[in-house]
């Protein structure tokens, strides 16, 4: 192991280490801190600039509900909801059947097309943000719930077929070949002998994509217009207009958007961590 | 022809032709959709920088874009705001880099099996999981010179506090606060300081993956050779780290080029224009207040596309480099 396992250290390099983690981490989740007791202050705290102090008055309930009541955050949180599941489902579905078709079987265009799905991936938001935007506006789906996830799905599409098709290829191939010659149908294949072996990675998609579609801030503000349909990272960018100054709510709701994927997170760490550090390791 | 027989070379036609038939059946679906969404209208962007477009139609349903050539390219070379944006990106792109020594100096400080490390492995990982909204926002306070903590800082270290007759507290300062946001010079360096915040996260737990499976044999036979410290870490660690380094690479680039959110919410490229980089000025030339300017839009996304697809051409070399190797 490196560095060094601080067990075989002296005990008192041990204690030093020990006493300096929760440190550590008190000075790098310092702005987060901040910004929860922040949120549980009242208005006169900070008016007065009291942010280091103890708050005089505990105000979590009052702050928390006053942004449901003087906002539409509810409206804005449902809206993530109904715009995040669907491309969950719609995009780790799609993803199984590509990523199937590109680490089974052997044909030419497997790795170009392969490829096609990485590059997709990095690309930048912008190149594709007229053309989807107008397509939008002529098919109707512009400002409207549908039209966020079907290009969210689209666009985690190429994530997800990238991670499940190194996955299945990392199956042991005999599985498929012993299949095959006893006269299983391909889809068979798929259905019954693939699909159960792939849980983990479409439980690591299913979290990926529903954080990087609920932080989603970019195309909210390229394919609404209406507040009725904006999810909550937009919302907040409203609030914070409607809020000026008030500091303890916008960070009410600032930590009120952050939840459902810090939630995710905590329950499915396992998950995220081996989603998001597919590759680090050979 | 019966149609028993029919069926046979029916049946034969599709269990002779299986391999080739059945991969399209099962990429059909996704390709498609990601086509429509993500391939074509890339060209359609790359297209629409050589016309001018206000985005609307005609009564026929016909688009008004007028084709104008490499005009749009011109005015962009001619363009003080577009100049401003890419010196930004460039500036973004070398320092975000800073995430990757910084990811692994935190990951080789928290590689211990002390009691209670997976929470605190897990809690510095936090940063990432939020949005960068909320990132944003949580700076932008932090950087607050009257509210925030920036603010409160400098009071205890500069000011004065009194209290008038009527009890309302006031504060001298014998200098005033900064107010990093609202400074063409330092705004662009605050909002990259709240970009690594969660970047250096996720270099971090990249890291922490690869040391994990860092063979404990080879450590021990350089320890034994009396290898130790920075030079262990360079000839021994570090190159078992190789494949977590470029992955952390590609995704601080990416990050890099990608930074929207954090300057819409903490600056919308301002002051003066001093913190847009390509990306939010796109954004902002295409959809704004005075009009769609779709044309000069996709122009300036094409550069950003163009920019990318250096440092895509290079990933994908290497991905393929290393498909050839495994196969």
């Amino acid at each position: 192991m490196f560095p060094r396992p601080i067990e075989r250290l002296t005990p008192a390099r041990r204690n030093s280490y020990q006493a300096f983690l929760p440190f550590a981490l008190f000075i790098w989740l310092l702005p987060l801190l901040a910004i929860f007791i922040t949120s549980v202050r009242s208005a006169k705290d900070i008016n007065t600039g009291n942010v280091f102090g103890i708050p005089t008055e505990l105000r979590l309930w009052d702050n928390y509900s006053a942004v449901f009541i003087q906002s539409e955050a509810a409206t804005y949180i449902m809206n993530s909801i109904m715009i995040t599941l669907p491309t969950v489902a719609i995009s780790v579905t799609l993803a199984c059947l590509a990523g199937y078709a590109l680490a089974i079987y052997k044909f030419r265009l497997a790795l170009p097309l392969f490829f096609l799905f990485v590059a997709g991936n990095f690309i930048p938001f912008q190149i594709l943000m007229v053309p989807v935007r107008d397509m939008s506006v002529q098919t109707g789906l512009y400002d409207t719930i549908a039209g966020q996830f079907l290009f969210h799905a689209a666009f985690q599409t190429g994530f997800c077929t990238l991670f499940m098709r190194n996955f299945i290829k990392a199956l042991p191939f005999d599985l498929i070949e012993s299949a095959r010659i006893e006269g299983v149908k391909e889809w068979q294949i798929f259905w019954f002998v693939v699909l159960p072996l792939v849980r983990p990675a479409v439980a690591a998609l299913s979290v990926l994509v529903f954080t990087f579609v609920w932080n989603d801030f970019f195309w909210a503000n390229v394919l609404t217009q209406g507040e009725d349909v904006k999810p909550i990272t937009a919302g907040i960018r409203a609030l914070n207009g409607q809020f000026v100054n008030n500091w303890h709510l916008i960070s009410a709701a600032s930590l009120l958007a952050a939840m459902p994927p810090v939630v995710i997170f905590f329950l499915m760490q396992k998950h995220f961590i081996a989603g998001l550090t597919m590759g680090a390791v050979k | 022809m019966p149609a028993t027989e029919f069926q046979a070379s029916q049946i034969s036609w599709m269990s002779r032709n299986k391999l080739v038939v059945m991969p399209w059946a099962f990429l059909i679906p996704a390709l498609i959709f990601f086509a429509i969404y993500v391939v074509i209208p890339i060209f359609q962007s790359i297209t629409l920088s050589f016309y001018e477009w206000n985005g609307l139609y005609d009564g026929d349903g016909n688009s008004t874009a007028i084709w104008v050539g490499f005009e749009n390219y011109k005015r962009l070379w001619s363009d003080p705001k577009f100049w401003v944006s890419l010196k930004n990106n460039v500036l973004w792109l070398s320092l975000f880099m800073l995430a990757v020594p910084l990811g692994l100096f935190i990951a080789l400080f928290l590689n211990q099996t002390v009691p209670g490390m997976r929470f605190y492995k897990s809690m510095f990982f936090f940063p990432f999981v939020i949005s960068q909204v909320v990132v944003g926002l949580t700076f932008g306070w932090f950087y607050n010179p009257d509210f925030g903590v920036v603010g409160g800082l400098w009071k205890l270290a500069f000011c004065e506090e009194t209290v008038n007759i009527l009890g309302n507290v006031t504060f001298k300062c014998s200098r005033t606060p900064p107010d990093i946001l609202s400074s063409s010079q330092y705004a662009t360096y605050g909002i990259i300081a709240a970009g690594l915040w969660p970047q250096v996260a996720y270099c971090m737990i990249l890291y922490l993956t690869g040391l994990n499976n860092v063979a404990v044999e080879q450590i021990e036979a350089g320890r034994l050779d009396g290898a130790k410290g920075w030079k262990m870490l360079w000839y021994l660690v570090l190159p078992q780290l190789r494949p977590a380094t470029f992955i952390a690479l590609v995704v601080t680039v990416i990050g890099a080029l990608r930074s929207f959110d954090m300057i819409a919410v903490m600056t919308q490229g301002g002051p003066y224009g001093s913190t847009n980089v390509l990306s939010y000025y796109m954004f902002e030339t295409a959809i704004s207040e005075y009009g769609e300017r779709y044309g000069y839009g996709s122009s300036i996304a094409t550069v950003l596309f163009i920019i990318m697809l250096f440092f895509i051409s290079y990933f994908l070399w290497r991905m393929y480099k290393d498909e050839k190797s495994v196969s």
